[in-house]
């Protein structure tokens, strides 16, 4: 690679590998998801479910706002000197019996996890629900280099077994109802009892059945991390289950996988992020299980721990002066249960392993705007994301600036203009004139015409198509406000 | 390996590049003559918790958040904690019990039992999944989120015997209670391999609802030992 002087090479996530792509637009892929009314019906009734318990354990929390800032400002610090914070928890964790591994990309950091595996001998792996490894698609990695993965989180399981992917951070199998698990379990899990019931309970029982035995005799783990310390070396998996606990306890290796973004300077951070993400995420004052372990300790646990860093994208994120903020991310899943949009598409539409306005923004800066130009326009701003945002990530303002830059990107890159930019342009010469503003007022209102008889316009021809395909326009009234204000004075 | 070593030079490079690009300096020092410097972090949040650690309330607000959680609680003095772990062992059917190395020996006498394994970290996972029970005492708990940590200290063990058998139960001390997270984390050393518990564990990964009992204890059972001052 070549390394200009004066001038930043970005690098960002690699083609062909890893899950941050979609094979189809978001419009394209929206419309085949809002016309799933099964689809729709399992969306609304669990978003609804964990926003009222999101909403009711937030606001017991007298100092939420405290905290919120506290933790913008920790994911700031980490991010500006992220350099020297990698380095401290290098130093950490090889001091206490690690191996610390950097992957620049997806492809390194699988071969990174394939080798570490191989080299213990063993073909299967128990695996930590973690998003940096759907990301990367290392299960897909793993079997091409003759080892199994097997998913232990719940969700991931039945997403697995189902030979289906992931929608959501927090709960990849969100768009399945309680009947349909049944019949992927039913269909797909060797020794099910044929009587399953669709009762969750009795669902996380077979899944307890199903996994212990390989628990048992699991020799390598892999993991994500949800957060790492860098002044102590602490490595830290926020989980519900036990699943985690299993996993980051009774193997011989232990390999964890964590994107560089998530370390935080000091383990005095932890005490706002074990604060923040449980409540946001899901809806809980403290989930059932944390596990925080440094390095390897002798009698208690894995004997070998490899701790593989990776960028895949994200340096190209920090480079990006309003963009850097989506590696505040602490991947809690708020942002999407309270987005209209995603409430309505689910997370299969963005095409990307994150999905919803985190997606929106994340996936884009990850893989460079031209790879996911339609993401940024996967949202209607209306600003909920950011309210419920533990940390403050300004997602709104980040989709407008996305969307802005695509404009100017398409603008450079091609010689005819588009119909939007046109009819901008069109637009600004007609509002830079008070007598052609006005003109252009009064003659709005022959679209009254087209508005006839349901007082709403429901379809115009293309270019305007792209609007009133999916969306009615309201009749223009039948006087423009400057008339009106020129015969009222206001109302006075 | 030197491929290894060039991916983590150019992380770092890319790392500082990216930081230059964005106009953020990486300096601590708020008189930084170059562009921005890195925020303090407004720490103006609750450190401390408004019940005192180890008081009456603190102990009842515990109570409270862990049988919201679906957890077991019972409370005694400390002359009774050997009849509340054994009452916790026959509620939930427990015959064979596995003991850290550290356990206080009079907590769980082995009379009417069927065994009592004090572990020396020779049981494989399968062997202790032969166990009923585990009974361990614990490092600290945060009673405003039901929260108890384990940290791997002699009386508490390696976390797979607190992980494995079907039925936790784990002996709380008044002293050890605070009220908020901030202090809880206060009172825990980073470098010991540490276990925090709320509840038995549970699952909300179908239609978001929560369920308890997925592959930990599924049962879950805290003996608060209070000090006869705190009888109410």
């Amino acid at each position: 690679m070549t390394t200009f002087i004066g001038m930043p090479t970005t690098v960002t996530a690699p083609r062909g590998v890893g899950q941050l792509r979609g094979e189809q637009t978001f419009p394209r892929a929206a419309r085949v998801a809002v016309g799933d009314a099964q689809l729709r019906q399992n969306l609304a009734h669990a978003t609804g479910t964990i926003r009222a318990k999101r909403a009711a354990v937030v606001a017991e929390v007298d100092d939420w706002e405290q905290l919120r800032l506290a933790g913008q400002a920790i994911k700031k610090q980490a991010m500006a000197q992220l350099d020297e914070h990698l380095l401290a928890l290098e130093r950490a964790v090889s001091a206490r019996g690690g191996v610390v591994h950097w992957a620049r990309d997806a492809d390194e950091a699988n071969a990174i996890v394939t080798g570490l595996v191989q080299a213990t001998g063993e073909r299967e792996v128990v695996k930590v629900k973690s998003m940096a490894t759907q990301e990367i698609g290392l299960n897909e990695a793993l079997a091409a280099g003759g080892i199994q993965a097997l998913e232990t989180d719940l969700a991931e399981l039945i997403v697995q077994l189902g030979d289906d992917c992931p929608s959501h951070i927090l709960v990849p199998a969100i768009h399945l109802n309680r009947a349909e698990i049944r019949d992927v379990f039913r269909a797909e899990m060797p020794g099910v009892d044929p009587d399953l019931s669709d009762e969750p309970r009795a669902l996380a029982e077979q899944a307890r059945k199903h996994l212990r035995a390989r628990f048992l005799s699991a020799k390598v783990a892999v993991s994500g991390a949800n957060f790492a310390v860098a002044d102590t070396g602490t490595c830290l998996v926020v989980e519900s289950e036990g699943n985690g606990r299993m996993c980051l306890t009774l193997p011989e290796t232990l390999i964890t996988v964590m994107g560089i973004e998530k370390v935080v300077p000091s383990w005095r951070d932890l005490e706002v992020m074990l604060q923040l993400l449980p409540r946001s995420s899901t809806g809980e004052r403290m989930n059932p299980y944390t596990s925080a372990w440094t390095g390897v300790t002798p009698g208690d646990g894995p004997k070998a721990f490899h701790l593989v860093l990776l960028d895949n994208g994200r340096t190209a994120a920090l480079a990006d002066r309003t963009g850097r903020e989506a590696l505040h991310c602490i991947r809690c899943s708020a942002c999407l249960n309270v987005c209209p949009v995603y409430e309505r598409t689910g997370g299969h539409a963005y095409g990307s392993v994150y999905p919803g306005p985190i997606g929106a923004v994340l996936s884009p800066l990850l893989t460079g705007v031209e790879d996911n130009p339609s993401l940024p326009y996967a949202s209607s701003l209306c600003g909920a994301c950011f309210d419920a945002c533990p940390v403050r990530i300004d997602l709104p303002g980040m989709l407008v600036d996305l969307r802005r830059r695509h404009v100017e990107a398409r603008a450079t890159a091609s010689p005819v203009p588009s119909p939007e930019a046109i009819a901008m342009a069109a637009t600004a010469w007609t509002m830079s004139d008070a007598s052609r503003w006005r003109r252009a007022g009064r003659a709005g209102r022959l679209g009254r015409l087209l508005a006839r008889p349901r007082g709403r316009i429901r379809s115009l021809p293309p270019p305007l198509s792209a609007w009133t395909s999916s969306r009615d326009l309201p009749s223009p009234p039948a006087e423009t406000f400057r008339d009106w204000w020129t015969r009222t004075r206001g109302g006075r | 390996m030197s491929g290894a070593e060039d991916g983590r030079r150019e992380v770092l490079a890319r790392i500082r590049s990216a930081n230059r690009a964005a106009g953020v300096t990486g300096s601590t020092e708020p008189t930084a003559p170059s562009g921005p410097s890195v925020p303090s972090v407004p720490r103006d949040y609750a450190t401390t918790g408004a019940l005192a650690a180890g008081s009456v309330e603190v102990i009842d607000l515990l109570e409270d958040r862990l049988v919201d959680y679906r957890a077991a609680v019972t409370r005694c003095y400390d002359a009774g904690v050997a009849d509340a772990v054994r009452a916790a062992l026959d509620a939930a059917g427990a015959r064979r019990v596995v003991v850290p190395p550290g356990l206080p020996p009079e907590w769980v006498p082995a009379t009417g039992l069927d065994t009592v394994v004090i572990d020396d970290g020779s049981l494989s996972p399968a062997q202790l999944d032969e166990m009923d029970a585990v009974v361990t005492a614990s490092t600290a708990a945060a009673a405003v989120t039901g929260t108890i940590v384990l940290d791997g200290s002699p009386d508490q063990g390696r976390r797979a015997i607190s992980l494995v058998p079907d039925v936790h139960v784990c002996v709380v001390g008044a002293q050890q209670v605070v009220h908020s997270v901030p202090e809880l984390l206060a009172r825990l050393e980073p470098s010991r391999p540490t276990t925090f518990i709320s509840g038995p564990s549970a699952t909300s990964d179908i239609e978001l609802e929560r369920v308890e009992g997925v592959h930990g204890p599924r049962t879950l059972h805290v003996v608060l030992v209070i000090e006869p001052d705190d009888a109410a």
